[in-house]
Order: structure tokens, then C-alpha cells, then sequence
């Protein structure tokens, strides 16, 4: 709207006013949460005063200090979170390559073939989408455990590329749409095969896609939990499973706060990912293709 | 592109989907007609000093054999999509005729599990996608009118509640409103009620749940709209300017109907994921007042004995939600690609 309008100081006071408000609650949760995990239980749940949290009163009382980093040390050392972390790289670098291989391969097909069938590839993938993840891991379960492959991060990771090819292929495809069909089908016209046209033609315009859809292949392996929680036996648990199974361990003192350190811990890398992709991102959720 | 270049591009890919998605559901739809194996019992004779008495015991030995030479359980047929723990036809109509009035028999079909789950997972998908939209619309109104250098800064912060890990995102708030956070301890001085606890009234779990949902949810209509909002034409405004319109008549006649298949969009994305609405119950630990499908499935699931034959029905069953929420945008897709004349 970039017409000039002549906008009464009121209307701008109140649009104003609302962002202003929407920023906060947007963001006062993971302030409070920071600013939090530096502080003891007592504090951070404090019973008596919540402003006890902002003076650290019992976080001085126990630890000499208003800030401590127990709660990371607690987290990342006793509770072996750096294992998890470990195992979330793993998880989401193969899931990332992985479907982000397989993805471009069929979304370029889809994109160039004006077949019937490529309508219906994508119209069951669209319902595959849809499924809640948990009701796959139902099906999973049973013959997994019968094949003995329960457990194993290989496991996770192709369960994990599966799920994400939906998604993947209906984000490249559209992308692939784009590009216009003249500059691989001239590439044939000179004796290239199919795949030669792909690799030496496309390959290299295809980036900028490319990056916006590992992003959000990112994500949903990142912040997955239905698989990961079902799937991975205790000691190849990911970050997210971690988190939860510190709240199921019983409520000893300070022992949220492990958690309340794991939660930070866990989103500074997708608070990264925001600060140096926010264009990608919000153009990929803009493509009016499928949030991931 | 020849067929059978197609299938060797789409192979992978394919392979993929049919082993982990489409075989995973046949085997779903196999196990929801199966049962656990019941503990088999054996009668024993125990003769003491005072005569002989039979008593049943449970025979371990046997029971761990019979399930592990049949993992699957026994055939049961649908007996597992009516019993009580799923459809519930029996109950239901039992508790139909038993109760005085409607609220009386909904008070009652509440305690059925399946029903429960379902009334929160619809309640949360039909009340929390229409918040979403107009909250993002709003804000999208909002940041537009902002000058530029403060554009980027707001959605940098607004991507975070959609990016962060659904868990740790209710986790977060969870935290918060606690009835010893920060948030909790405030609704606490307002209501002036030091025992308030959100947590212990199932109506608050509901709300507090939903807030969740807009909350992770409105930066992903927000900035749809935003987007849409700048590539709104600029002579229908003008016209409407002309012609005397105010900017409320301007936003409700122009720049609504250019935003609508944008809305389409975002409501058919919002459908599909309040659906599946899982983790905050998990983070919130609701699930004394509040479950959802995704959640049952979840709690079949977990711990030593996984009931694998509810978890599959439940999932059946869900699956089936899945595709009437989305038969209309099936039909929809279909019409516009055979208008683009294939």
C-alpha cells in the first residue's frame, strides 16, 4: 500500500500500540526464559515473590552470586545434554542432505512432466502432509522392534526424510515451475541426456530454492519430537526427547532448572537461524507452497 | 518428460514415501484389528494340611511365548473401533438414554476417552485457526503502517514463538504461567485469588492451551498477509479514495478480497496443523483436563506395555478426520488443475 493516505494520529497511535504490544508478547517469553535459567529454582518458581527472580535473592543466598550457571552445568554436563545435542546434528544434517537429495531429483520431475499421474503424486503427498506424525509412529513401532532397528539414529533419520519428502517435493516443485523450461529442454536440443541437462543446467540456478526448502527441512527436524521421543532408545535421544525426559524425572530441587537451561540452550540455534535466514524464511512461507 | 526418465527421477523419493508413509499405514490399519493377547491362566491345586483348593494363577511363561510366536495380539475384527476406549456406540447410546438433558449426556460422553480427545482436538482446531487469522491480519495491518526500519526488527521477532520447537515453545509458557511464575503470580494479584491456579481448572487448561496456539501460530499468518499486503494494486484504492471511502471501507472492500486466497491458504495450513495438535499437552502436562487424538495415540503408546491395537484404531480413526477436513481442498486442487487445461 504504498498510496499516501492521510492517516488520523489516533488510528496510528492505536496500530501503533497493538505491534508494540505484540512484539512483547512475542518476545517477553524467551527474555523472561533467558534471564531465568541464570537463576536457582527458588527464584525462577519463586513461592513467596515473582520479583524474586528479578533480584535473585536465593540465587545469592545459595550461590554467593545473583547469576549462576548451574542449571547449564547441571544440563550440559551431569545430565549429558552435550550427548543430545551431538545426536541432534547428526539427525538433522543427514535429514537435511538426505531429503534435500531426494527432493530436488523429484520435484524436478514433477515440475517438467505434464503427465496426469504428476497431479496425483502430488495430491497424496498434500494428504501425506497432513498426517499427524504420530499416528505414523504407531505403525512404526511393531516392526521395528521385530527387526531389531528400533532404537538406532539411521532409524530416526529415514523415518525423518520420509516424513519431510511431502513437503519437500511439493516446495521444489514449485520452485522448478519457475524456472523457466526453455533452459534445460535447449540444453537437450544439444545432445544432453535428462539428467546431464539437470546437473550441468539447473543444478546450478536452483540454490536460492534450495537453501529456502533445507530450512524448513531444518526445522522439522529440529523441532521434532513425536519421532525422536518413540523411535530413539535413551542414549541416542535428541534434544527435543532430552527436554521432556527432565520434566518426567522426579521434581528434586533444581532439577527444573536443568530443563529451563536445556530449553535455552536448544533454541539459541534456531534464534541463529532467524538472524541470518529471515529473508529465506519468510520468502518460503510466502511461496504459497506448505509451511513445514 | 518420458515415463520412464519421470520414474527414476522420482524413485527415491517415492521409495521413501511408499516404505515410511504408505506401508506404515497398512501396517496401522492391520493392528487396529488386532488385540493384545490376553495373560494366559492356568488353575492350580494346592493341597495343604487342610484339603486341596484350586486357585488361578497367571502363567507367565506361557503368556511371554504366545506373545512372542504371535506379536501382533489376536484378530478382534472391529471390536477395537467400538469399544469403549474408541467409537463407544454402546455407551454413548446407553448414557443418551440415561441422562436428563443434553448437557447431562455430554458431561457423561466426556468421560469416553476417544469423545473427550475429540472435542478438545476440534474445539482447539475451530477456535484457534479463526484467532490466528484475524490476529495476523491485524498485526500485518499494523507493521505495514509502520515506518520501514522497524518492519524488519518486528518480524525477526515475530518469526521466533513459530520457529521455536513446538515443546519448548509451551514449555516456555508453561513456565511462566505456572502458580509460581511470573505470569501466574500476576493473574494471581489481579484476580486476587492467591490459590488461582491455572493448571487445577480444566476450562483455564483449554484457554491457556489455546492462547498457546494462537500465540505459535499468528507469525505465520501475520506474515502471509504481510506479503500479501504489498502487492495490493494500488488504483482500486485510489478509486476508493476518490470515491470518498474510509480506511476501514477501504481495508473491508479492497484489500480483504485481494487477501482472500491468501486466507484460503493460511486457514487450510492451520486446519492441517491444530489438527494435529500434540506437544503443548506434553509441555503443559495437561492432560488431566485436556487430551488430544495425537495425544492418545502418544499415551497407548509409551511405557512398558504399549497397547498397540487402541494406538492403531486411534490412528485410523484420526486419519479419517485428516481426510474429511481435507476432502474440500482435494476438490478444490483438482478444479483448478484441470482448468489449467493438463
Amino acid at each position: 500500500m504504498a498510496v499516501k493516505q492521510h492517516r488520523s494520529p489516533l488510528l496510528v497511535t492505536v496500530s501503533t500500540a497493538l505491534v508494540l504490544l505484540w512484539v512483547v508478547i512475542a518476545s517477553f517469553p524467551f527474555l523472561w526464559t533467558l534471564w531465568g535459567s541464570f537463576k536457582v529454582q527458588a527464584d525462577f518458581f519463586s513461592l513467596a515473590d515473582w520479583r524474586n527472580a528479578l533480584r535473585g535473592t536465593f540465587t545469592m543466598a545459595q550461590t554467593g552470586s545473583t547469576f549462576t550457571s548451574q542449571g547449564y552445568a547441571g544440563a550440559w554436563v551431569q545430565e549429558e545434554f552435550w550427548r543430545a545435542a551431538m545426536n541432534t546434528f547428526v539427525v538433522v544434517f543427514c535429514v537435511v542432505v538426505i531429503s534435500l537429495t531426494f527432493g530436488t531429483l523429484g520435484g524436478y520431475a514433477l515440475a517438467r512432466s505434464g503427465f496426469r499421474y504428476t497431479f496425483w503424486l502430488l495430491m497424496i503427498a498434500l494428504v501425506f502432509r497432513a498426517m499427524p506424525h504420530i499416528t505414523l509412529v504407531s505403525g512404526y513401532l511393531m516392526p521395528f522392534f521385530q527387526w531389531n532397528i528400533w532404537g538406532h539414529l539411521p532409524t530416526a533419520i529415514i523415518v525423518l526424510v520420509a516424513i519431510n519428502q511431502p513437503f519437500t517435493l511439493w516446495m521444489l516443485h514449485s520452485f522448478f515451475l519457475n524456472i523457466p523450461k526453455d533452459l534445460d529442454e535447449s540444453a537437450m536440443v544439444d545432445g544432453c541426456t535428462r539428467f546431464q541437462a539437470f546437473r550441468h543446467v539447473i543444478v546450478p540456478v536452483m540454490w536460492p530454492g534450495v537453501i529456502t526448502t533445507g530450512l524448513f527441512s531444518f526445522l522439522l527436524a529440529y523441532n521434532d519430537f513425536a519421532v525422536t521421543a518413540m523411535l530413539l532408545s535413551q542414549q541416542n535421544q535428541t534434544m527435543v526427547p532430552k527436554i521432556a525426559s527432565f520434566l518426567g524425572s522426579t521434581q528434586v530441587e533444581g532439577n527444573v532448572m536443568f530443563a529451563v537451561a536445556a530449553v535455552v540452550s536448544a533454541t539459541a540455534p534456531l534464534f541463529v537461524l532467524i538472524l541470518f535466514f529471515q529473508r529465506q524464511i519468510v520468502s518460503g512461507l510466502t511461496a504459497g507452497a506448505v509451511k513445514g | 518428460m518420458k515415463h520412464r526418465t519421470f520414474f527414476w527421477f522420482i524413485f527415491p523419493s517415492a521409495l521413501a514415501m511408499i516404505l515410511f508413509i504408505a506401508l506404515p499405514v497398512v501396517s496401522v490399519f492391520i493392528q487396529s484389528l488386532h488385540v493384545e493377547h490376553e495373560q494366559v491362566l492356568r488353575t492350580v491345586e494346592n493341597c495343604g494340611p487342610f484339603g486341596c483348593t484350586e486357585e488361578t494363577v497367571i502363567d507367565r511363561e506361557a503368556t511371554r511365548e504366545l506373545r512372542e510366536a504371535q506379536p501382533l495380539g489376536r484378530f478382534a475384527g472391529l471390536s477395537n473401533y467400538t469399544d469403549r476406549n474408541h467409537l463407544a456406540l454402546a455407551e454413548l447410546s446407553s448414557m443418551w438414554e440415561r441422562s436428563d438433558s443434553f448437557a447431562d449426556f455430554t458431561r457423561r460422553a466426556m468421560t469416553l476417552p476417544f469423545w473427550r480427545a475429540m472435542a478438545f482436538t476440534l474445539t482447539f482446531t475451530f477456535v484457534v485457526t479463526p484467532l490466528v487469522l484475524s490476529l495476523g491480519l491485524a498485526i500485518a495491518l499494523g507493521v505495514n503502517s509502520l515506518p520501514r526500519m522497524f518492519r524488519g526488527p518486528t518480524i525477526f521477532v515475530s518469526l521466533l514463538p513459530m520457529i521455536v520447537t513446538p515443546l519448548i515453545g509451551s514449555l516456555v509458557l508453561y513456565w511462566m504461567v505456572d502458580s509460581r511464575g511470573v505470569l501466574g503470580a500476576f493473574l494471581q494479584t489481579i484476580t486476587n485469588d492467591p490459590n488461582l491456579s491455572l493448571r487445577a481448572s480444566p476450562t483455564l487448561t483449554w484457554i491457556m492451551l489455546i492462547v498457546y496456539g494462537v500465540w505459535s501460530s499468528a507469525p505465520f499468518a501475520f506474515i502471509v498477509f504481510y506479503a500479501g499486503l504489498q502487492t495490493v494494486p494500488e488504483e482500486p484504492l485510489e478509486a476508493a479514495m476518490i470515491d470518498g471511502a474510509n480506511r476501514w471501507q477501504r481495508i473491508r472492500y479492497v484489500v480483504i478480497p485481494h487477501l482472500m486466497p491468501l486466507a484460503v491458504f493460511i486457514t487450510l495450513m492451520q486446519l492441517m496443523d491444530n489438527f494435529r495438535v500434540f506437544e503443548p499437552i506434553v509441555g503443559f502436562q495437561a492432560q488431566a483436563s485436556a487430551t488430544s487424538l495425537s495425544y492418545n495415540i502418544f499415551n497407548y503408546l509409551r511405557g512398558d506395555s504399549a497397547q498397540f491395537g487402541a494406538a492403531a484404531t486411534t490412528s485410523m480413526l484420526t486419519i479419517f478426520g485428516v481426510i474429511v477436513l481435507l476432502t474440500p481442498v482435494l476438490i478444490r486442487t483438482w478444479r483448478d488443475f484441470n482448468r489449467k487445461g493438463h
